[in-house]
């Protein structure tokens, strides 16, 4: 395990760190966004027994979505002449602040995170919450009937799927006794058997409940990033394409950059809290670096998340709201009580 | 530093607290009231309160606004027309409300004992995380606690209730028909 601290090793007041993280984060999540979505055209085009791109670039076509994103850049800003043009514009940095705020709180080796705040996850939620609302404005500032049918199934789904999310988030919350992410992340360094293995990590710690819990919350999180087989507020056959379907250029691309983000950003809290986040599976895999098995669990998600996008159909919304709060939302609730009774139990 | 801070986060609470009240477009007032509620969260964060502003974002400005935004759009209540404010009850009615308001700002505010509240000198910097808050409300204030949470479970069975519809299948010629019936 790297115990590198990057406020004692470069001696820098902990603000300088910070606003240096928030541009390797910014940095990072727009990487991320051309390389995931290249990786969703190529997993898409195997699933469905095609080439995907292999043009531009050369090899594989792999810039394509650098290509494209150049495209989105320089396409022309419009703005529909009866939008309401100051929250048509606001609404994607509301979408992206949102999501990218989060980042802060995730940490990528033991020492390596942006504020460790004492209200961590509490912090994780309370700001994916506010996307909603940023969605809504861009639904109803479009002045189209198709973005907001999109925007108010959006925030209907993302408002019922964020109470199993967080109930599934809060089973490591009460085995640490603490929100923090860096305890969390520390936590899952021993347990009962021996130390430093994967074993600790909270997804196998009681089985099976922070298994199911795990389950559940990846399953919530699809519905929380609208994706398929919950991507019924960006169903084209019935609503083009959702909330954002009024917007062109970079504010486009801000969204998409922000969908992208937000693949990334659940994956990264599930690794975090239930996978271990930069623990190494073993002792003997220590000398590769945190950081690095971060990234691989993390990225390890996102492609399960593209894999089920193109195997699995689109549930209905009565399907959708059906499977939120009669069969995930109980289930996280025994869940809860279960683990809590635990805690109780064990700490006596 | 933190006085900077509190001035910008205070500037912002009134002012969209303000935009709030002055508004014609419905939305547009939500909306400043999401604004709102993150000044107040931000207040929240300089007086320790981490733990407030967490559950003030996600109750308030995450769940409860967006309530309000579906109730806005779904209503369609850009209608409003300006006369109707114009009624002599309404306003005096309003007058009267407001400065009983006033009055009562005036009196907590002139027998506060600034000196002794002001948040440097908050001696616990724990006092608000969720381990302390959580054990408060535990302990010392476990009835009120669980009071608050009959009255809310108390709301979710009206709810419940109220949405409550009776189903009723029958085939006629082949043809199913379902009716709904309201049973409360």
């Amino acid at each position: 395990m790297s115990q590198f601290n990057p406020l004692e090793a470069f001696n820098l007041p902990i603000v300088y760190w910070q606003i240096i993280w928030a541009g390797i984060i910014v940095a990072f999540v727009t990487v991320f966004a051309l390389f995931a979505v290249y990786l969703e055209r190529k997993i898409s085009a195997y699933a469905q027994d095609r080439m995907g791109p292999m043009e531009t670039g050369g090899w594989q076509g792999w810039a394509q979505t650098i290509a494209d994103a150049l495209k989105l850049l320089l396409k022309e800003d419009i703005i529909p002449e009866l939008a309401d043009r100051r929250l048509f514009k606001l609404a994607p940095y509301i979408v992206f602040a949102g999501s990218l705020g989060v980042m802060a709180v995730i940490p990528f080796g033991v020492n390596l995170i942006g504020t460790d705040l004492n209200i961590g996850l509490y912090f994780i939620l309370a700001l994916s919450s506010t996307v909603v609302i940023g969605i809504l404005m861009a639904g109803w500032a479009s002045n189209n009937k198709w973005a907001l049918y999109g925007a108010m199934r959006s925030a209907a789904q993302m408002v019922s799927y964020e109470i199993p999310i967080g109930l599934s988030l809060m089973l490591p919350v009460l085995l640490t006794g603490s929100l923090s992410m860096i305890d969390i992340t520390n936590a899952q360094k021993s347990g009962i058997l021996a130390d430093g293995y994967f074993w600790n990590w909270y997804i196998f710690r009681v089985p099976p409940f922070t298994l199911i819990a795990f389950i559940l919350y990846f399953w919530a999180s699809l519905a929380e990033t609208n994706r398929t087989p919950f991507d019924i507020p960006e169903a084209e056959s019935e609503l083009v394409s959702g909330y954002h379907t009024e917007y062109t250029g970079i504010r486009f691309a801000m969204f998409f950059l922000a969908e992208y983000a937000n693949m990334f950003i659940v994956a990264a809290i599930a690794s975090v809290v239930f996978l271990g986040g930069p623990l190494a599976p073993a002792p003997w895999l220590n000398w590769i670096p945190g950081p690095i098995w971060m990234l691989l669990k993390s990225l390890v998600l996102v492609f399960i998340q593209m894999w089920l996008r193109w195997t699995l159909p689109r549930v209905r919304v009565d399907q959708l709201m059906h499977i939120c709060w009669k069969i995930f939302l109980p289930l996280a609730l025994v869940n809860f009580i279960v683990i809590a009774t635990l805690v109780v139990l064990w700490q006596k | 530093m933190i006085k900077i801070a509190f001035i910008i986060l205070s500037l912002i609470s009134i002012f969209s607290a303000l935009m709030v009240i002055s508004r014609k477009n419905p939305v547009a007032s939500v909306l400043w009231l999401v604004f709102h509620f993150f000044g107040i969260a931000g207040l929240y964060v300089l007086l320790g309160a981490h733990f407030l502003a967490a559950v003030q974002i996600i109750v308030y400005a995450g769940a409860i606004m967006v309530l309000f935004l579906f109730v806005v759009m779904m209503l369609n209540l850009n209608l409003v027309n300006n006369e109707k404010r114009g009624k002599i009850i309404g306003k005096s009615i309003g007058a009267v409300v407001s400065g009983l308001v006033l009055v009562l700002f005036t009196y907590s505010i002139r027998t506060t004992k600034w000196n002794e509240l002001f948040f440097n000198q908050v001696t616990d910097q724990e006092w608000g995380t969720a381990v302390k808050l959580g054990s408060l409300l535990f302990s010392n204030w476990l009835v009120p606690f669980q009071i608050v949470g009959i009255l809310l479970f108390a709301a979710v069975i009206g709810v419940v209730a109220l949405m409550k519809r009776k189903i009723t299948r029958k085939v006629e010629n082949g043809i199913v028909i379902t009716q709904e019936e309201d049973v409360a």
